[in-house]
């Protein structure tokens, strides 16, 4: 069968078998690899990848499921050369160790602060909490995310500043905010 | 790599599209909407089918929660974070936001559904004790537009096994509304997100501080979900004590049909169940009378 779907604003269309999963597709077909694929029965959430904004394990979703549909998967989680601010977390806090559960780590983080800027750490291991890092690293998976957090909300203030004074200027997100490194 | 074998996939574009494609295809066909309990079972090789019907596109039409003067309705396609962030089911049942808090994860419960998670009918499955607890009615519609409500009781016929014909599908859960009432659930597990040790569900309807009525369903001890008719003839009419909760306990360890396996002991779940049973009924007057 042909599917055709939006994967990270591009349009794809390819011939597939309708039992081919949402997971292989962006792996196999695409060759979007960022994507990691883990424990097959939806328990370890290292393939988490947006459908229509949502987080979803896509171990378990029919590529020709997403047909007609928006996937966003880590590779189009930074905008050109600069890094998402979840990206950003993760390499200040050292929110990743071996690497491999942070594609869908950082894809449920993005989610979170989209619906949620100041996530509590109770809230942020809640929406973590189908998902599986094997490195004993949940500490600084939640520190990088409070990281995101804050840096996002000083970058709006940045921002909200700039715009009243009236001056042009580039937003510096890449400092570190105080509160989550402390 | 665990994928399903061969099928051959169709869209369903409304729920009479779904119900024409099911009398084509008939028993060789299976709906899917979330497909968190389906595509498991597929990869396993557990089950197998010549049609997937997808009748994701059928969110518009069935995924509601809608508060009436009798009764709320929720859309069989009604999704599991959608169940658990709804106001008029906060304020109505919070035993929905209660179980669901203990569905799988939070990324699961973006794709799975209620419809789902009772047409999966798994013993263990926590929806089904909720809506026998709340004393649910299923309806479910067939071919030419034909509808039927049946109870909990009659939807389950055994595991895995619903009152849904091959040509029919449920479309929509009805939950009496009446005045003066608590609901809670309470789950046992072995880690976050697991099916249920043992899980159970309770709702009281108070009026004047006696109990009016009380129903408390049981979830991974029996067959089927269980409804336990005695504990409600036991609390009717009687002032809410420590003492009656442990009596419905004691009914609900007595009635019940747990068998002992890798979650458990048959001993441990009856005791499970007379704990949860006590817990959920203390919880659900508490709620009834705030």
């Amino acid at each position: 069968m042909q599917v055709t779907m939006t994967v990270n604003d591009v349009e794809v269309t390819r011939e597939i078998e309708a039992r081919l999963l949402l997971v292989h597709f962006l792996r196999d077909v695409l060759g979007l690899t960022g994507t990691h694929w883990g424990c097959d029965t939806s328990n370890c959430g290292t393939c988490v990848v947006w459908l229509d904004g949502e987080p979803v394990k896509s171990c378990t979703v029919l590529a020709a499921m997403a047909g007609g549909h928006q996937v966003r998967t880590v590779e189009g989680l930074a905008k050109g050369a600069e890094l998402d601010p979840i990206q950003q977390g993760f390499m200040q806090c050292h929110g990743l160790q071996c690497g491999f559960c942070t594609p869908g780590m950082m894809m449920t983080a993005r989610a979170l602060l989209d619906r949620n800027p100041d996530p509590s750490e109770t809230e942020i291991r809640e929406a973590i909490s189908g998902q599986i890092c094997r490195c004993t690293g949940y500490a600084t998976i939640v520190r990088s995310v409070r990281w995101a957090a804050v840096a996002e909300a000083q970058a709006a203030t940045q921002v909200t500043e700039t715009t009243e004074s009236s001056e042009a200027g580039e937003i510096d997100n890449a400092g570190q905010p105080a509160e989550a490194v402390a | 790599m665990q994928v399903p074998a061969p099928f051959e996939y169709e869209r369903a574009t409304s729920v009479d599209h779904a119900i024409s494609l099911l009398e084509r295809l008939g028993g060789t066909a299976r709906l899917i909407a979330g497909g968190h309990s389906l595509l498991p079972m597929m990869k396993l090789r557990l089950a197998n089918f010549d049609y997937l019907i997808d009748i994701n596109d059928l969110h518009g039409e069935l995924g509601y929660v809608e508060a009436g003067p009798d009764e709320v309705r929720i859309g069989a396609l009604t999704r599991h974070r959608e169940l658990l962030e709804s106001p008029v089911l906060a304020a109505a049942f919070p035993i929905f936001a209660d179980a669901e808090r203990v569905i799988a994860d939070p990324v699961v419960r973006n794709r799975g559904t209620l419809g789902g998670s009772l047409c999966q009918a798994d013993p263990s499955e926590d929806l089904s004790a909720v809506c026998t607890t709340l004393d649910a009615r299923c309806v479910i519609r067939g071919p030419g537009g034909a509808e039927r409500v049946v109870s909990m009781e009659e939807f389950h016929v055994g595991p895995y096994e619903t009152a849904v014909a091959d040509d029919e599908i449920l479309v929509e859960i009805r939950l009496p509304v009446r005045p003066g009432c608590g609901s809670a659930y309470a789950k046992v597990e072995r880690r976050a997100g697991d099916w249920a040790v043992v899980s159970a569900g309770a709702a009281v309807w108070l009026d004047g501080g006696a109990i009016v009525d009380a129903r408390v369903g049981l979830a991974a001890v029996g067959p089927n979900t269980t409804g336990i008719p005695a504990i409600s003839a036991a609390l009717r009419g009687q002032e809410p004590s420590e003492s009656l909760y442990e009596q419905a306990g004691t009914i609900a360890a007595d009635s019940c049909d747990p068998v002992t396996d890798q979650r458990g002991s048959a001993e441990y779940k009856r005791h499970l169940a007379a704990e949860l049973t006590r817990r959920t009924l203390r919880r659900a007057v508490e709620r009834a009378r705030s």
